[in-house]
C-alpha cells in the first residue's frame, strides 16, 4: 500500500437544496504536488473546506499518515498538518512580514513579551527557502511589497505551522507569467521538503507544469485519479465536463463582412499609466487587448469607460468626437465595460440576480420615477434563460452562485443595455471549461449583431481564439496590432516582452 | 424572481410587526391605561422627532452611510431659528433658514465624507460635537424663549384631536417609505450600499447621491428640530442629546445594517414604535426606570442576531472563517 500522507474516502457534504459533495476520494501522497480539477460547483471548494475543517462532513472519513482524523475546527486542522494558502490574500497589510508569518505563535520570553531579535531571525530562515532572506527584510510592512511577494508571505505563513499538506487555491490568478515561473520553483522547493502541495487551478496549463497527480471531480462526485504524464489535456477536459469539447471559440468571421468603424481612439493617454494608444474596433469585431498584467490594458479600457478618464488624447464613437467623464456617461453613449474584478467591483453580491441585472439599466426598466418589479423580472427571467444561468432559486444572493454563473450574470447585465462598444476584461477569469465555451459564443453573438467588442485578457489562447484582431501593450504603450488568424503565441509574446523590438504594423 | 426586493425587504418588517402587535396585546390585558387614546397620543408625540430623523437616515443607511451629528442639528437649527426669531424675523423665514441651515449641516458632512473622502463615523462624530458647541454658543447656556404663539402652532396644534408632530411624521414616513421602496432615484441607494465601486461602474452617480443623502438627513433632522423647540415652546441647548443612537437604533431594528443595501423606512417606524412600546411597557407595568436603556439595548442585539441567524440558515452553512470576499 503506497504512502498516502492524506486522505479521504467517500466525503459527503449536502447543504439544502444540494448535494455539494457525494463520496469523494482524495489520495495524496507525501511530497507530491496533487492537482484537484473540476468546473466550478464540481465541489473544488467545499472540498478543500472539509479538509480544512471549516465544514464537517456528513459522512466520509479523513486520514493523516493513515490515522483517522476528525477536526471540528479550522484551528485543529492546522494543528494536525493541513495549512491553505488562501486565493484572496488574508494577510494585516499594515504589519511586518514576521509579524504576518507568526500571527498567533510568535516567538516569546516568560513574561510573555514578543522576541524580537528571535521572530526576525526566524523569519529569514522561511525566507531562506525560496531565496529572499537578501532580498526582503522580515520587518518591511505587507503593503509595500508587490502582489506576488505578499503572495510567497502568505505561502510561509501557512508553512509556519508545520503542515504534511498545503492547499493552494488558483494561486496565480494574481500573478504575472514571471512570477508563475517563481512560484513553481517555490513549489517544487516545498515538495522537496516532503510537503505535499493540494494545487487548484482552472488553468490546465498549468497541471500539466507542475501536478504530478490529479484528481477530477464532477458535480461533487470523484470521477478519477491519474498520474498527470500519463493524461493529456483532452482527457481532463473531457473528464471535467462529460463531453468532449469540440471548438470552445467557434468560428471567426470573415473579415470583410465586418461593419462600418465603430470606435476609435487616438494617441489616448493617462499621466504616468499608458500614452499614445490608438484603437480601432469595427461594428461587429472583437479585438483582443493582449499584453503582460502591468502593461497598462485595463487602465486604457478603464479610460474608455470614463472611469479613470484620459487627459489626452481624443475618442470618436461612429465618427463622433465623444469624452467619457464617468462610466455614467459612457454608458448613456452605450459604451459598457465588464470589470476584471467580479466580486470587488462587478456584482452586488448580496442581492439576487434581478437587481444585479437591473443595476446598469434602471431607467429602462422604469415607468416614469418608479421602478417596475414586472420590467426588471421580466429582463431577470430573459437572462436566465437566454444565458442559462443557474441561478439557485427565486431571490437568491448571487453570492452563492459559481463563479461562471456569476460571470454569465454580469455578462447578461452588460448585453442588456445593448452596447454599441462594449469592453470585457478577463471576461473568463475564474470560470470553468463549460461556462467559457459559453461565454465566448455570447461575445460572438454580441458581436454579429453588430456591437463592437474590445477584450482585454490574460489568457493567451482565449486571445488567439476569439480575437479577430489583436492590439498588444507593452509598458502602457500599444506595442503592435497582428490580424487575429495570423497571430501566434511567439509573436504575441514577443511583442508583449519587447523581444521583437518596435512595432509591426 | 417575482418581486424579491417587496420580499426581502418584509421579512424584517413582520418580525418586528409582529413583536410591536404581540407587546400591545400582551399589554393591553396587563394595563387598563394602555389602549387609551391618551396614552397612545401620548406615546406617537414621544416618537415623532426621532421618526421624522429616521425616514431620512433610513435612506443614508441603506446607503451605506450614518450620521452621529443629527442630535447636535436638532438642538442647533433650533437655536438658530429661535434666536432668528426673536430677533424679530418672520416666523416663516425664520423657519425656512433654520430648515436651510439644517440642510447645510447635512451638506457639509456629505461633502467631506463623500468628495474629500473621510470616513463617515469620524466626520459626523466631529459635527455632534461641532454644533453642539455651536448650540452653546448660541444659547449662552440659556433656554431661548419667548416665541410667538405663530410658531408654538407649528408643534402645539392638533388636527382632529391629533398634534401637528404626529401628523408630520406620519405624512413623512408614509411618502418616504412609498419613495425608498418603488422611486429610481432612491432605488439608487441600495445599489451604493451594496457594492460602492459596482454601483459607480454600473453608471450610478454615487458621490452626489450620498451628499445628497447627508444633506437629506440634515434636512430632516433641522425639521424635527424646529418641531421640537416650537412643541416645547423654547430652544434648548441640550434638546436631542443622544438622539441620534436612539435614531440609528431603530434603523438598524427595522431592518437595516451599517455596512448598507438594506432596510425600508417603514421598517425603521416598527423599530422606532418598538422602543417606544417597551418604554412605555415598563413604565405602566411600574418597572424600574433605570432598567429602560437595557431593555433597548437587549432589543437592539436580539433583533441583529435572530436576523444573522436567519440569513445562515438561508445561506446552508455556518461559516467559521470571515467572508473573505467582504475583505476588499
Amino acid at each position: 500500500m503506497p504512502d498516502y500522507i492524506l486522505e479521504a474516502r467517500g466525503i459527503t457534504k449536502t447543504f439544502p437544496g444540494v448535494k455539494a459533495l457525494d463520496g469523494v476520494d482524495l489520495r495524496v501522497r507525501r511530497g507530491e504536488t496533487h492537482a484537484v480539477v473540476g468546473e466550478n460547483g464540481a465541489g473544488k471548494s467545499t472540498l478543500m473546506m472539509v479538509l480544512t475543517g471549516v465544514y464537517r462532513p456528513d459522512a466520509g472519513q479523513i486520514l493523516i499518515g493513515g490515522k483517522p482524523v476528525s477536526f471540528h475546527s479550522h484551528e485543529a486542522a492546522v494543528r494536525q498538518g493541513v495549512a491553505i494558502v488562501y486565493q484572496e490574500l488574508s494577510l494585516v497589510p499594515s504589519l511586518s512580514i514576521a509579524e504576518n508569518i507568526f500571527t498567533n505563535h510568535q516567538p516569546v520570553n516568560s513574561l510573555g513579551f514578543v522576541r524580537r531579535s528571535e521572530l526576525l531571525d526566524r523569519t529569514r530562515e522561511y525566507l531562506a527557502l525560496f531565496d529572499l532572506d537578501t532580498v526582503l527584510d522580515p520587518a518591511a510592512l505587507v503593503r509595500s511589497l508587490s502582489p506576488a511577494n505578499q503572495q510567497v508571505v502568505e505561502i510561509l505563513k501557512a508553512i509556519s505551522t508545520d503542515p504534511a499538506v498545503l492547499i493552494m487555491d488558483e494561486p496565480t490568478s494574481s500573478l504575472t507569467e514571471v512570477e508563475i515561473v517563481r512560484l513553481f520553483e517555490n513549489i517544487r522547493r516545498l515538495t522537496a521538503r516532503g510537503i505535499a502541495c493540494l494545487y487548484i487551478s482552472h488553468h490546465l496549463s498549468e497541471i500539466f507544469e507542475i501536478a504530478d497527480t490529479v484528481t477530477i471531480l464532477r458535480d461533487g462526485r470523484f470521477v478519477c485519479d491519474a498520474a498527470v504524464k500519463d493524461v493529456d489535456e483532452d482527457f481532463l477536459v473531457s473528464n471535467m465536463v462529460g463531453r468532449t469539447i469540440a471548438d470552445i471559440y467557434g468560428a471567426r468571421p470573415d473579415p470583410a463582412s465586418l461593419g462600418p468603424m465603430r470606435f476609435e481612439a487616438r494617441g489616448l493617454g493617462r499621466a504616468g499609466v499608458f500614452a499614445g494608444a490608438d484603437l480601432r474596433a469595427r461594428s461587429g469585431e472583437i479585438v483582443g487587448l493582449a499584453g503582460l498584467v502591468g502593461a497598462g490594458r485595463t487602465e486604457l479600457g478603464r479610460a474608455i469607460f470614463g472611469a479613470e478618464p484620459a487627459d489626452t488624447g481624443t475618442m470618436l464613437l461612429d465618427g463622433r468626437s465623444i469624452a467619457p467623464r464617468s462610466p455614467r456617461d459612457a454608458i448613456g453613449l452605450g459604451i459598457g465595460y465588464l470589470t476584471e474584478d467580479r466580486k470587488t467591483q462587478g456584482l452586488f453580491l448580496d442581492f439576487p440576480l434581478s437587481a444585479n441585472i437591473a443595476a446598469n439599466r434602471l431607467k429602462r426598466l422604469s415607468l416614469g420615477p418608479l421602478v417596475s418589479d414586472a420590467l426588471v423580472d421580466g429582463a431577470a427571467n430573459a437572462a436566465v434563460r437566454e444565458y442559462r444561468i443557474a441561478s439557485g432559486g427565486q431571490g437568491k444572493a448571487v453570492r452563492n452562485l459559481s463563479g461562471g454563473n456569476q460571470q454569465k450574470v454580469l455578462i447578461a447585465a452588460w448585453i442588456g443595455i445593448e452596447p454599441r462598444l462594449l469592453i470585457v476584461d478577463e471576461p473568463t477569469r475564474g470560470v470553468d471549461v463549460g461556462a467559457r465555451s459559453e461565454i465566448y459564443a455570447f461575445l460572438r453573438s454580441l458581436a454579429a449583431r453588430g456591437t463592437a467588442i474590445i477584450m482585454i485578457s490574460s489568457d493567451l489562447s482565449e486571445i488567439l481564439g476569439l480575437s479577430d484582431r489583436i492590439y498588444v501593450m507593452k509598458s502602457g504603450r500599444i506595442a503592435g496590432e497582428i490580424a487575429g488568424a495570423d497571430a501566434t503565441e511567439e509573436s504575441v509574446i514577443a511583442l508583449a516582452t519587447g523581444a521583437a523590438g518596435g512595432a509591426s504594423q | 424572481m417575482k418581486d424579491w426586493f417587496g420580499r426581502v425587504t418584509r421579512q424584517r418588517e413582520f418580525m418586528i410587526g409582529a413583536l410591536v402587535v404581540g407587546v400591545c396585546i400582551a399589554m393591553t390585558f396587563a394595563s387598563p391605561y394602555f389602549l387609551s387614546s391618551g396614552n397612545i397620543l401620548a406615546l406617537l408625540l414621544g416618537l415623532s422627532v426621532e421618526a421624522i430623523i429616521a425616514v431620512a437616515m433610513t435612506n443614508l443607511m441603506v446607503a451605506g452611510g450614518f450620521d452621529m451629528s443629527v442630535g447636535s442639528i436638532v438642538a442647533f437649527t433650533g437655536a438658530a431659528t429661535a434666536t432668528l426669531i426673536v430677533a424679530g424675523l418672520p416666523v416663516v423665514i425664520a423657519v425656512l433658514a433654520g430648515l436651510a441651515i439644517g440642510a447645510a449641516v447635512g451638506f457639509f458632512n456629505g461633502f467631506i465624507i463623500g468628495k474629500i473622502g473621510i470616513n463617515p463615523f469620524v466626520t459626523t462624530l466631529s459635527s455632534l460635537s461641532l454644533f453642539r458647541g455651536l448650540t452653546l454658543f448660541l444659547t449662552r447656556g440659556k433656554n431661548i424663549s419667548g416665541l410667538p404663539d405663530s410658531f408654538k402652532e407649528i408643534g402645539q396644534a392638533t388636527v382632529l384631536g391629533i398634534q401637528t408632530p404626529i401628523i408630520i411624521a406620519a405624512v413623512l414616513i408614509i411618502a418616504g417609505d412609498f419613495m425608498l421602496r418603488r422611486f429610481r432615484f432612491f432605488r439608487q441607494s441600495y445599489y451604493i450600499g451594496g457594492n460602492e465601486r459596482g454601483a459607480r461602474l454600473s453608471g450610478i452617480n454615487v458621490d452626489r447621491l450620498k451628499i445628497l443623502a447627508y444633506t437629506l438627513t440634515g434636512l430632516f433632522a433641522g425639521l424635527a428640530g424646529i418641531v421640537m423647540t416650537s412643541r416645547l415652546g423654547a430652544a434648548s441647548m441640550t434638546a436631542g442629546t443622544g438622539l441620534e443612537l436612539r435614531v440609528i437604533t431603530a434603523v438598524i431594528i427595522g431592518g437595516a445594517s451599517l455596512q448598507g443595501g438594506e432596510g425600508t423606512v417603514f421598517g425603521a417606524f416598527l423599530g422606532s414604535l418598538l422602543m417606544a412600546l417597551i418604554t412605555n411597557a415598563l413604565t405602566l407595568l411600574g418597572v424600574d426606570v433605570y432598567w429602560q436603556t437595557f431593555v433597548i439595548g437587549a432589543t437592539l442585539l436580539s433583533a441583529v442576531l435572530i436576523d444573522q441567524v436567519g440569513k445562515k440558515r438561508a445561506q446552508g452553512t455556518v461559516a467559521r472563517l470571515p467572508d473573505r470576499s467582504q475583505q476588499k
